[in-house]
């Protein structure tokens, strides 16, 4: 077991419910210490990274393909009610089953009625989010049905006890040899090499049984065709493929928000999928299926589709293209801070800038509040997105709403961010104000700075600061005083070179 | 030609050099500047940190001072991003007609050092002299928020005596983000420590930028590491000729 695996091993599983998760800068703190988790997340999501950016720029028209995606789930998300009403009639003649949950406990507990109408005492799943977002695989165990997932990844997780950190590579912090000890562990399985080849011929023995024993599968979607009722599945690995054809029966769980009007919309959002999530021209397996065909594939389909505050979502104006997403995570592998923290960190399965926006949003603002300040701003993510969320809009929205739920609580006025900042803003109001507090600021920095004109340790929020980096002594004298003072002198003497040195 | 100069909050009480360097290079290129001393902030700090409505008040308070002006020009990507990206937003929420009018009237007078340089004098030889070798360090806000472009490229290359070395991973973030370096003060140094490992590798001199929020965040970890390396203001590069060469402060 590698040093990483048993620092971890500590505290298996990292928390990644919003409403008990641990604050970002708290949560980071302790995985900026695993140095080879860290060594992971960078190592993938540069490959990763380097991938894309070589697909994208063979395509000449990316930015019009971008401006193409964005308006299509634009116009899927304004005219979303009637899209998903058109998805429910279309699905229902094709012999599906569309039940409607609001929240997750509502999800869970339709699911886990259907599962009890088959009298599945086992189920198999096809890698989906959305059932993460809504807990289900735990609550499903406590009910008594076992629950084996059959993406590469998720099995690696599921068998390891690892939580996901990724959206599309969920066990991207775990590196291969890493993979070898839980395979080895968990399907004793002493003599296995890490090869690729031998861990992934040990996942197919695995997996092989599963699919051939087990006719109950669920799956998420990523897309639903409103037009013909289909549901759309991408994958790379083939498992996805076996969960849709071989079951009797079949639950898809998705969220609203996956409705695409047109099946002809599948030709911009499958080439941008693709390309942003994988770094590939076009993904290996591309399911779509339209309720139930005789002899052929499930017998019995149902569609959840999961509301879980994206209604909520939808209602404002700029929160709204949050919905956008098509989860492809172009924005997690372009993040700078992601890259540092990988997604644990983030206190939910939808970690990095994607994550940051939508988790807060989901707990309608009542957990995750740390998750908007998650970000430097730096707008890598709103760059790459292939559907044009403007992820630092939405972050800086959010902030706003924080700040606001902290502006009706006692406890801000003992919160030196919060009291600096309306002091700040105090000052900056009146230019005399500014101007004081500028002299008194560099009396006070006198105190602290060396013989070198440097601060070296300031106390209080400044101590956050100085843990890493230096301050420059403030200068004697202040732009505008040196530009009033060179207003007093005759005008050759006007060279700003001359003016009195600071320092 | 006429310009009014933004100095910003940031550069007046931590990096006045830069301020005079704007006035040596914009007079020596025949602008006529003015100043007003009721300038404080533009609201960036606010707005980002989620004061909206102490970022609203400020950028009230900009709007008016500059309605005026003929050109403002602003050494600050990430202010001249905040006034493009995220003023007429908060005008939309919290402001009148009157205001959102006059704002648009004057955005188009709103330049960035190099934007006003190239697009406005149209000029890429500012006759400068800096015989050092540079790594120049695109900021998240002059890249792909302004999109300077290859606008800060072209003025270093036309600078006498200067080596420009290029920087891998150039659009990566240095970390600082404002009051995320405080918030999120590990984080923020962990992606410092990474920059700063691109940055030294280049073996510069000096690494320059036209945003010295992020010149400070790298500048303090160079220092703090005794790197030898120093940072500079793009302005400070172009203000120094070979009879008037850079003061050295940093």
């Amino acid at each position: 077991m590698s040093l990483a695996a048993q620092s971890r091993s500590a505290s298996p599983h990292p928390n990644l419910d919003p409403a008990t998760a641990p604050p970002f800068p708290q949560a980071a703190l302790s995985i900026l210490q695993d140095t080879q988790l860290r060594r992971n997340v960078a190592h993938a999501t540069d490959v990763i990274q380097a991938n894309r950016a070589k697909r994208v720029a063979e395509k000449t028209d990316w930015l019009q393909l971008r401006d193409a995606a964005s308006a299509i789930r634009n116009h899927a998300l304004e005219n979303m009610a009637a899209y998903l009403e058109q998805f429910e009639t279309r699905c229902t003649a094709a012999g599906g089953v569309v039940h409607w949950a609001s929240d997750a406990a509502e999800a869970r507990q339709i699911i886990l009625n259907l599962l009890h109408e088959e009298n599945a005492p086992e189920v198999i799943k096809i890698k989906t989010m959305t059932s993460a977002e809504i807990q289900l695989n735990p609550f499903l165990q406590t009910a008594g049905v076992n629950v084996f997932e059959t993406d590469l990844a998720e099995i690696i997780l599921q068998l390891g006890n690892e939580e996901p950190s990724h959206i599309v590579v969920p066990a991207l912090h775990i590196n291969r040899s890493q993979v070898r000890d839980i395979f080895a562990r968990s399907m004793h399985l002493d003599d296995l090499s890490d090869d690729p080849h031998a861990l992934t011929a040990a996942a197919r023995s695995y997996l092989r049984q599963k699919f051939l024993t087990i006719p109950t599968a669920i799956s998420g979607a990523n897309f639903l065709i409103a037009e013909t009722g289909a549901v759309v599945v991408v994958e790379s690995e083939g498992n996805g493929r076996m969960c849709l054809t071989l079951p009797r029966a079949m639950i898809t769980l998705a969220g609203i928000e996956k409705i695409l009007p047109r099946y002809s919309d599948l030709e911009v959002m499958l080439q941008v999928l693709a390309r942003s999530a994988t770094g590939e021209r076009m993904n290996p397996y591309t399911s779509l299926w339209t309720g139930v065909t005789p002899n052929d594939g499930p017998r019995r389909f149902h569609v959840v589709l999961l509301d879980n505050g994206r209604s909520s979502i939808l209602s404002r104006p700029t929160e709204r293209q949050t919905l956008k997403c098509i989860r492809c995570a172009a924005c997690i592998n372009a993040c700078p801070v992601y890259r540092q923290t990988g997604g644990h960190a983030y206190g939910s399965i939808y970690p990095g800038p994607i994550g940051a926006i939508l988790t807060p949003q989901l707990e309608q603002m009542r957990h995750a509040q740390s998750l908007p300040y998650a970000s430097s701003l730096c707008s890598a993510c709103y760059e790459v997105c292939p559907v044009k969320i403007n992820i630092p809009e939405v972050l800086i929205e959010l902030r706003a709403q924080v700040v606001d739920q902290d502006r009706r609580r006692v406890k801000r006025l003992f919160d030196p961010m919060f009291v600096g900042m309306k002091i700040a803003n105090f000052v900056f109001q009146v230019p005399w104000r500014f101007h004081l507090a500028q002299r008194l600021g560099r009396t006070a920095a006198r105190v602290f700075t060396r013989s070198d004109g440097w601060i070296h340790s300031l106390p209080g929020l400044g101590a956050k600061w100085t843990q890493t980096r230096d301050l420059r002594g403030l200068p004697n004298q202040t732009f505008h005083e040196w530009w009033a003072a060179r207003a007093q002198q005759p005008k050759r003497a006007k060279d700003p070179m001359r003016a009195k040195e600071p320092q | 030609m006429h310009a009014s100069l933004f100095i910003t909050c940031y550069n007046d009480t931590l990096f006045p050099e830069t301020g005079r360097a704007v006035v040596k290079l914009l007079e020596r290129l025949g602008v006529d500047l003015d100043f007003q001393p009721q300038q404080t902030c533009c609201g960036q700090m606010h707005a980002n940190t989620g004061f909206r409505g102490e970022a609203f008040s400020q950028a009230k308070r900009f709007v008016h001072l500059y309605r005026d002006a003929e050109n403002v020009v602003i050494p600050s990507a990430s202010c001249v991003a905040m006034i493009r990206d995220q003023y007429y937003g908060l005008f939309e929420d919290l402001g009148n007609d009157s205001l959102r009018n006059e704002f648009a009237a004057l955005l188009p007078r709103i330049y960035e050092l190099s934007e006003f340089l190239i697009d406005r004098l149209k000029v890429e030889d500012v006759g400068a002299w800096f015989p050092h070798r540079v790594v120049y360090h695109a900021s998240c806000h002059g890249l792909r928020a302004l999109r300077l472009d290859d606008r800060p490229y072209r003025l270093l290359s036309k600078v006498r005596g200067l080596t420009q070395l290029p920087l891998p991973n150039l659009d990566r973030c240095c970390g600082f983000g404002g009051t995320f370096s405080i918030k999120n003060a590990d984080v923020s140094s962990a992606m410092l420590a990474t920059k700063l490992q691109d940055i030294v590798s280049t073996g510069a001199d000096y690494c320059a930028a036209l945003d010295n929020s992020c010149l400070m965040h790298l500048g303090g970890a160079m220092h703090r590491q005794s790197l030898g390396m120093k940072t500079i203001h793009l302005a400070e590069i172009l203000a120094s000729t070979e009879s008037s060469p850079m003061e050295t402060v940093r």
